[in-house]
């Protein structure tokens, strides 16, 4: 259990949230209609008459929607209904071309389900989830175009989102942020949302409310919606949180109502609704049978299903021997865990390791670029480790190679080659050289042999610094010793 | 279970059909006059049956992932009352 | 002449080259000007699409080619989405709305070389069994009364498709069917009507009333010009999911079936309290009829048919509420204005919809409403599968029912009801059929003591209009109704 406490003037408290997250699924065309779900375009062009509401039209489900709820719902291990159905979820909005929504209310696609978050300490948290269905975007409505007037676009209306609803499992805000990354590793794994949450294909409505420790039951919630960052739903639950306990301990009452959040004031604040406003009138919608999914369909794509997140993260450990730590940051993102596989496959593994998460990431870092627009290809980085390896050059100089193959876009053949680092092996050079330092600083060798060890540093560094760094270190290491004792 | 002019205006507001009070009334009346006359249903045994969902006639088909529609603003847009330049236009709601 | 043709001999005519479709849709042109002021079964004309659309069908014909309805001049019910000619609905809130697509069932029609001379007029949005819930005014009913002026409803929805059809302004016309809207019409109009197996024909483009209920069909003269036209208006449709993926079968060959050996049931549940004698007496004709053709009579039950009108109003209802939510003054249609959002929606809806039209969506809206939907809405559902039961449970049985077509005839416009349960009651025979899924047809099989057209209902298996075709053929011969209307066009003025 979270230890996470808010204390306020009366003793501390628990704080109790449960999250609905919408992400946008991964499709060419929309949930019900042909127009195109890709983000953007011109302002109602990716829009058909059935995205529009036009007397007439009707919806046809899109298999490739059906498909990506379904493999969501094996990466989440949940229990998928072979039995499902479409609801209206009836409401007034400019950018509600129909007037409902359709969503699944009563029989959703996919049932209970399970995410498992690790904690910064280690610990492994399970979170329940309740329910993931589908259900349509709705348009956009643009409000700061004109004083009077609000613009309607379309393009969104009719996308297909999953709505993914947890169970009140999560017990800081901690823990909301590493289940929503992790829901997010997860559809990105499996392909089926880009969990791009700038463009808003990811969007949570979290549900908090606040308990004594030890209190069973729960307090009446408020659903703040529409958060669009981790940040935010981690801000938002605390702030959201600290309010409620501000009344309970003033001795109010928390109603039940949707919040909005906002980051500029950090607050949270009601978003007023008329009296009665809400009564969704869900019923079947009549323009679409119940949806009825064969087990061979379902174990078909089950076969087909890419390696999730913690699966990977296993192989990766026994087959690279990678740390627990370094096995989450590699498996982050899929593109940087295959970028390390390939790297990594058939060579020194430990090399690769350190050297992605040591020097690569830091070339990243340093140029702003991402692993998918890197500017050092896998098999660029793997040539270069192979001349570590094979001794080509040493690891000093691999690291000038690196920058000069960041900053050039040059093989890391080619830059030695260019500049001329490969190793020096010869061990008559090394010893001509060796011999150069120690004439030149008969005090340290005399200093040296009466027992200052530490001095052996001094002559390895110069020695290299003489050979412009392109000595072997072993063999200087070796040589050294021999000629020290002589 | 009798309507009361209350409920009739609420019922108007969720289905966004503005009514004057006399409306209201006629309409109270009537639809009380259905509503009574629909509560017959309640002799019926209905004890495990299921709702006719669906025409039971066909299962849900399903179509193939494909943009085959869209990019026709002007068809989208051309009987619009109000519109700006490529957009459909309300009064300006605030949130 | 050109008003003597059922649609099918003006077929033959017109493949004969014995008529030109030029001549045929100008004589028709013509009738609707000189009638149709009065009628008002048109809300849009379109003469100039008809007659550019009949020269283009003379020069396949000449050429021996064309489609099975290829030059002949059909009306279409104002609820079919047309491409760039005005849709109404019949209401103001579409006034008006020009589509930018066409309905699969008319883009079926003049793929096989039907003429539209126009849409149709019907009540709002479909709901109404008189036409007069219509917002371009109420159709005018062709037949008289004996010794009477007095205006007739001819029914509805579909009262301009039947109006149309009986005073020989169109050798056919759609309609749509929900609870009835094609066959009491036809019954009230003296003319053959069908409403197929629900997933039939296309919902696409047709305005919705109640998705799961709605079915198009043909009205026509006679039971041979049905089945020409439904053979054209059916068919699957990908774009509508609850369409059926069935072949469509050739229903002209199915007339000559003959009824020998099929077994006609006749549902007593159907003989209510105060059913008129004279329909009474008529239903007993066509048993007689049935049954001298070779048909076995057995008496059947359909036990919940009496809960079949509340079913069938809580489900349309609801269904309705939603559907015409989208009618909002935003993307199409007409708008006025408001200072917020919703002063505009409430505005518009008020003023674009008629009072049918509100009371329904409040009904619809409340019977769906929270506290409100297990009482109403689901009991609905459940008493909807009991009904469907009754007729899979007949079906056991027999091959075809037989009822009338509607508890009264046409009646005057100042006799409809103020009571609308009284006025949804004109709906008793034709709703159980609709909320089964069934197919059923309105055959015309005699005329009352007034002289007013009277019909018999027949009612087939799921995707068996074959059957159902061959019996109303077979009722259509017995009954031999060769009455016209006062109003015709084929009568001088």
């Amino acid at each position: 259990m979270s230890n996470y406490r808010i204390t306020g003037n009366t003793g501390e408290w628990e704080i109790v949230v449960g999250m609905e997250v919408h992400a946008q699924v991964v499709s060419q065309s929309k949930l019900f209609s042909g127009a195109s779900a890709s983000y953007g375009g011109e302002p109602n062009s990716h829009v058909s008459l059935v995205d529009a509401g036009f007397p007439g039209m009707l919806p046809v489900l899109n298999e490739e929607c059906v498909a990506q709820a379904v493999r969501t719902g094996l990466g989440l291990r949940a229990k998928i209904n072979k039995f499902s159905r479409f609801d209206r979820k009836n409401y007034f909005y400019a950018d509600l071309p129909t007037g409902y929504q359709i969503s699944q209310f009563e029989h959703p696609i996919i049932g209970e389900g399970k995410v498992e978050i690790e904690l910064p300490d280690g610990e492994v948290r399970v979170i329940g989830v309740t329910r993931l269905h589908l259900e349509q975007d709705a348009g956009k409505s643009i409000h700061d175009q004109d004083p009077t007037r609000s613009f309607i676009d379309l393009n969104r209306a009719g996308v297909a989102l999953m709505e993914i609803v947890s169970e009140p499992d999560i017990r800081s805000p901690e823990e909301a942020g590493a289940y929503l990354r992790k829901l997010r590793q997860i559809l990105r794994y499996l392909g089926t949302c880009d969990g791009n949450m700038e463009e808003g294909s990811m969007r949570a409505d979290v549900n908090v409310s606040v308990r004594r420790p030890g209190e069973e039951g729960y307090r009446t919630r408020c659903e703040i919606k529409n958060l669009n960052s981790v940040r935010y739903v981690m801000q938002a639950i605390e702030i959201e949180a600290e309010r409620q306990i501000d009344i309970w301990e003033e001795g109010g009452t928390i109603d039940q109502e949707t919040r909005l959040f906002d980051h500029v004031k950090g607050e949270t604040r009601s978003l007023r609704t008329k009296e009665d406003a809400h009564d969704y009138r869900y019923f079947p919608d009549p323009d679409l049978l119940p949806l009825e999914l064969e087990q061979s369909w379902i174990d078909e794509l089950k076969a087909h299903l890419p390696e999730l997140p913690e699966d990977k993260r296993a192989r990766l450990e026994k087959e690279y021997g990678v740390s627990r730590y370094e096995s989450a940051v590699l498996t982050a993102e899929q593109s940087v865990a295959d970028f390390y596989e390939e790297v990594a496959k058939g060579q020194d593994a430990r090399l690769a390791t350190n050297w992605i998460l040591g020097d690569f990431f830091a070339a990243l870092n340093r140029t702003g670029r991402s692993i998918e627009n890197s500017p050092v290809s896998a098999q660029g980085l793997r040539e270069l480790l192979g001349l570590i390896s094979d001794s080509t050059i040493n690891g000093k100089i691999a690291k000038e190679v690196l920058e000069d193959m960041v900053e050039t876009g040059e093989s890391a053949q080619a830059i030695v080659d260019r500049k001329g680092l490969k190793q020096v092996t010869d061990t008559g050079a090394i010893e001509k050289s060796i011999q150069e330092i120690l004439d030149a600083n008969a005090d340290k060798v005399a200093e040296y042999k009466s027992g200052k060890e530490k001095l052996f540093g001094f002559f390895v560094g110069q020695t290299m610094k003489a050979m412009k760094g392109k000595a072997n270190p072993a063999l200087v290491n070796e040589l050294l010793k021999k000629m020290l004792s002589a | 279970m009798s309507l009361d002019a209350k409920k009739v205006a609420r019922i108007a507001r969720l289905a966004r059909i503005g009514l004057s009070d006399a409306e209201v009334e006629t309409y109270r009346r009537e639809m009380d006059g259905i509503i009574g006359w629909v509560d017959q249903l309640n002799e019926v045994d209905v004890t495990d049956v299921p709702p006719m969902i669906g025409s039971e006639l066909a299962s849900a088909r399903l179509r193939k992932d494909e943009v085959t529609d869209g990019n026709r603003q002007e068809a989208v847009l051309s009987n619009a009352p109000e519109r700006e330049g490529p957009f459909y236009t309300v009064p300006k709601v605030v949130e | 002449m050109a008003f003597n043709y059922t649609l099918a001999s003006a077929r033959d005519a017109l493949k004969k080259r014995e008529i030109s479709a030029v001549e045929l849709v100008d004589a028709h042109l013509s009738a609707i000007e000189r009638l149709d002021d009065r009628l008002n079964s048109f809300i849009t004309r379109t003469p100039d699409q008809a007659r550019q659309a009949a020269k283009q069908a003379d020069e396949q014909l000449a050429k021996g080619e064309g489609g099975a309805l290829c030059g002949i001049p059909l009306g279409i019910k104002d609820l079919f989405a047309t491409e760039n000619v005005r849709t109404t609905a019949a209401s103001r809130i579409l006034d008006n709305f020009i589509p930018p697509y066409e309905s699969t069932v008319t883009a079926n029609l003049k793929q096989a070389g039907a003429i539209s001379l126009g849409k149709l007029n019907l009540d709002e949005f479909a709901m109404g069994s008189t036409n007069l819930t219509s917002a371009f005014g109420g159709v005018e009913n062709p037949w008289k009364r004996k010794g009477s002026d007095a205006r007739l409803v001819p029914g509805g929805s579909s009262g301009g498709s039947a109006a149309a059809v009986a005073a020989g302004l169109v050798l056919g016309a759609t309609g749509t069917d929900t609870g009835g809207s094609i066959r009491q019409p036809a019954s009230f109009c003296g003319i053959t009507g069908v409403k197929p197996t629900y997933g039939r024909c296309s919902r696409f483009g047709t305005i919705a009333f109640a998705s799961s209920l709605d079915q198009a069909g043909p009205m026509a003269q006679t039971v041979r010009d049905c089945a020409i036209m439904l053979e054209a208006m059916a068919g699957f449709d990908p774009k509508d999911s609850t369409s059926v993926n069935k072949d469509v079968p050739h229903y002209e060959a199915a007339l000559d079936r003959g009824v020998k050996g099929l077994k006609v049931g006749i549902p007593k549940e159907y003989r209510i309290d105060n059913l008129p004698s004279e329909i009474a007496a008529l239903w007993d004709n066509g048993i007689v009829w049935l049954k001298d053709a070779g048909a076995e009579i057995v008496d059947v039950s359909l036990p919940h048919t009496k809960y079949g009108l509340p079913t069938y109003y809580i489900a349309a209802l609801a269904e309705a509420s939603s559907n015409l939510a989208r009618y909002d003054g935003v993307r199409y249609g007409e708008r006025v204005s408001g200072k917020s959002l919703d002063e505009l929606y409430e505005a518009t809806r008020s003023a674009g919809f008629g009072d049918e039209v509100k009371r329904r969506i409040l009904l619809g809206t409340h019977v769906l409403s929270s506290g409100y939907y297990d009482a109403y809405y689901l009991r609905a559902q459940k008493v909807r599968t009991l009904l469907r039961r009754d007729f899979l449970q007949a079906y056991e049985k027999v091959d075809v029912l037989l009822t009338p077509t509607a508890p009264s005839g046409a009646f005057a416009w100042d006799e409809k009801p103020t009571d609308p349960v009284q006025v949804y009651l004109n709906d008793v025979f034709t709703v159980p059929a609709s909320l089964a899924g069934v197919p059923a047809m309105s055959v015309p099989a005699g005329l009352d003591s007034q002289g007013v057209p009277l019909g018999l209902q027949l009612i087939g298996r799921h995707f068996d209009e074959e059957t159902l075709l061959a019996a109303g053929f077979v009722l259509e011969q017995a009954a031999s109704f060769t009455h016209r209307p006062t109003l015709h066009a084929g009568v001088s003025a």
